[in-house]
């Protein structure tokens, strides 16, 4: 997972990690603190945050980590003002992340979308808690998996990774860093309460295994160069950071290529176009997906994070009983694998899909799908995670389709 | 802008503005067009990099004067121009950041990050210009509009007091803290000269017109109205308590320079706790023993 994938149609040179950061070692973590090690190795030096169970050993590690190697982590006031510390980080130069969880995820709404319009590369990492409101704060769900898509106002993208281990925290935080560089666009590491504090070995490698999509330097001088106006084939604007002479004018709002603000339907339709089309063109590098059993398979587990690790049990009970049930594990779930899902859906019999919310990314997998096959949902409250034979009940229902 | 231009006089103003984006939106009588001149001048002053001064703002009118500076320039979220440019500030030590916005937003919607940047004390000049109004929606009440003042949503009259700016900020630690109006453009250029060459949170509230939105709905006439009121009204008391500078209505307009103070910044004291420079720690990490909170899990 350390390799960024070969069709990067771009002249940036992939680097390699910084060994000074980078723990190389067999460690026994959890998988906040995997998160860190990954935000560290993929260059993060700085990070703005406000404390909340069960994301705050994210922080807490990274604050104690910061400072040995020339950076440091801030504690501001509420979570409105750490994503948007973090975003005046990223412009200064560097990379940036927060950590949060459901109550604090809903007050950074405003600057996710403040990062897509502004293509500022950045990673928010959302160790998932039972909610609405408070909820439960130190029980495990996924119900914030739309709101990451969609919570912020107005059309954007962005992409949404979901690990479901330690040791995937770590690779998975190393990848959101690259991806925002690559795409320029908020990135959204999706974690749960479970995968967060579950301790498990965790291997990081030496620095020169762990590959790093640097930022997109300005290829022209200051004068010559706009601020959104650099664009390659990838749709992907060259990004200048403040101080480097170049007068870049940043704004939320509706802006030409020089990054003016420009108030008007054709301004909108080109900026909004552009920002949608980069990640739709992508979409075979951003299709990121566990697959196992699928050639023959007649019913697809789509699950992700602590869920998948329990479907993986019902998913062996199913084969035991001589069921061909595959597995479709989800690492990435924004933008949807669509292409992928329709295809699968042409010759199984049915997806089954067990998630720790009421039936969120199952909506995509169902419309997906597009009647070719069954969709089954598992919806769960939260709380604590499905039990095995309530997902192989729904394998055997979905193979007699 | 042009006007010197046209008779062939060349404004140096004009060499730090974006002049492109000029005429600016702004309404004929406004004041915030008179701090702008107050801070070129005073960066000229100071022999202000340009290639290292960044501009943050937030959201309203006095937010895009930023974007008519010729620097890198942040246009943000309403009210979170501070965070920003806290951001900025500590992330890359040589930049020069200086955030400049409306009352309704650094006071209103940001107040709770005016308050935590004063004691913070990141390096950050914030100038607040005041025109005690929500001018860019169309004249609502702010935490700014004095007493009983009309405004679009207070048709009776505001029922709660406006806020001492800088008894609010001084009070949260800021080292530096300024009071002028529209009409003492040299002092204003001098406070803001003043606090481009110091360190830590310096904060400077500029009162202004706003013709448009405040004056006419509270019968107070139109810009220059406004400059012959501050004129009658203002009185320079430097150094005076900022417990006793809240604006009432119809009485005096206490302005001046109110503290000047030495206190570590933040990236001074942290460095000064953690050794000498960054590269240091790098090479040899000091001894941090790594806590984990306990939490009582209801947060
Ligand atoms: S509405 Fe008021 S503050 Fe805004 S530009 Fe007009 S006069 Fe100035």
């Amino acid at each position: 997972m350390a390799t960024i994938a070969d069709s990067i149609k771009t002249h940036t040179k992939l680097e390699h990690a910084d060994q000074r950061a980078v723990l190389t070692g067999t460690h026994f973590m959890n998988g906040d603190a995997a998160a860190c090690e990954g935000a560290l190795a993929a260059g993060a030096r700085f990070a703005a945050g406000y404390p909340i169970t069960p994301s705050t050993e994210i922080v807490e590690r990274f604050a104690s980590r910061a400072p040995q190697v020339g950076g440091l982590f801030i504690q501001m006031e509420d979570e409105l003002a750490a994503s948007i510390t973090l975003q005046g980080m990223v412009w200064a130069g560097q990379k940036s992340f927060t950590s949060t969880s459901g109550p604090g995820f809903s007050l950074m709404m405003e600057h996710i979308g403040y990062a897509a319009m502004t293509e500022t590369p950045c990673v928010f990492f959302n160790v998932q808690r039972g909610g609405p409101s408070t909820g439960l704060p130190t029980l495990p769900a996924q119900g914030d998996m739309m709101q990451a898509r969609f919570g912020s106002h107005g059309d954007y993208s962005l992409i949404a990774l979901v690990p479901n281990s330690p040791q995937e925290c770590f690779w998975l935080a190393v990848k959101a860093f690259n991806l925002a560089e690559q795409f320029r666009v908020p990135v959204m590491v999706m974690m749960d309460e479970c995968v967060g504090h579950m301790t498990e070995k965790v291997v990081i490698p030496k620095a020169e295994e762990i590959e790093i999509f640097p930022r997109r330097a300005p290829s022209k001088p200051p004068g010559e160069f706009l601020a959104y106006g650099e664009i390659g084939e990838d749709l992907v604007p060259e990004m200048a950071s403040a101080g480097e002479g170049y007068k870049i004018y940043v704004t939320g709002m509706t802006h030409d290529k020089r990054g003016y603000p420009l108030g008007n339907a054709e301004a909108q339709r080109i900026l909004v176009g552009r920002q949608f089309e980069k990640l739709r063109r992508a979409e075979a590098e951003l299709t990121l997906i566990d697959e196992d059993h699928m050639d023959d398979a007649d019913v697809a587990v789509v699950s992700y994070g602590i869920t998948s690790r329990v479907a993986e049990r019902a998913i062996q009970l199913a084969r035991a009983k001589g069921i061909k049930v595959g597995r479709m594990r989800l690492q990435g779930v924004w933008p949807f694998p669509e292409k992928r899902f329709r295809e699968v859906a042409q010759r199984i019999k049915a997806f089954v899909a067990p998630e720790l919310n009421m039936g969120q990314v199952v909506l995509e997998v169902e419309r997906c799908a597009g009647g070719h096959c069954r969709t089954i949902a598992l919806p769960h409250a939260g709380g604590t995670v499905h039990r095995p034979l309530d997902i192989l009940a729904a394998i055997e229902k979905g193979a007699q389709a | 802008m042009s006007t010197l231009t046209e008779i062939g006089v060349h404004n140096p103003v004009e060499d730090f503005l974006r002049m492109e984006r000029i005429p600016s939106i702004w309404c004929p009588g406004c004041g915030i067009g008179t701090t702008v001149n107050s801070f070129v001048h005073a960066l000229i002053k100071t022999h202000t990099d340009m290639k290292k001064l960044v501009m943050v703002s937030g959201i309203g009118c006095s937010g895009r004067v930023g974007g008519y500076i010729g620097t890198d320039h942040f246009h943000t979220t309403h009210g979170r121009a501070i965070p920003f440019a806290t951001g900025l500030s500590l992330a890359n030590t040589e930049l020069n950041v200086v955030v400049y916005s409306g009352d309704g937003d650094l006071v209103s919607i940001g107040g709770n990050h005016l308050i935590h940047a004063a004691r913070r004390n990141v390096n950050l000049l914030v100038i607040c210009v005041n025109n005690m109004i929500y001018a860019m929606t169309g004249g609502q009440a702010a935490a700014t509009t004095p007493a009983a003042s009309m405004s679009s949503t207070t048709p009776y009259g505001a029922f709660e007091p406006d806020i001492n700016i800088p008894q609010l900020v001084d009070a949260a630690g800021a080292v530096y803290v300024a009071r002028w109006t529209a009409f003492h453009v040299k002092q204003l250029e001098t406070s803001m000269a003043e606090a481009l060459k110091k360190k830590g949170f310096r904060f400077i509230e500029v009162v202004t017109p706003c013709p448009t939105l405040y004056q006419r709905r509270n019968n107070m006439g139109d810009g220059l109205a406004a400059m012959k009121d501050y004129k009658d009204r203002s009185k320079i008391r430097n150094g005076a308590g900022t417990h006793e500078v809240a604006m009432l209505p119809g009485e005096q307009i206490i302005v001046g320079k109110f503290v000047d103070r030495e206190r570590q910044d933040y990236l001074t004291l942290m460095r000064s706790r953690l050794g000498a420079n960054f590269q240091e720690w790098v090479d040899a990490p000091p001894q941090v023993e790594h806590e984990e909170g306990e939490g009582c899990g209801e947060c």
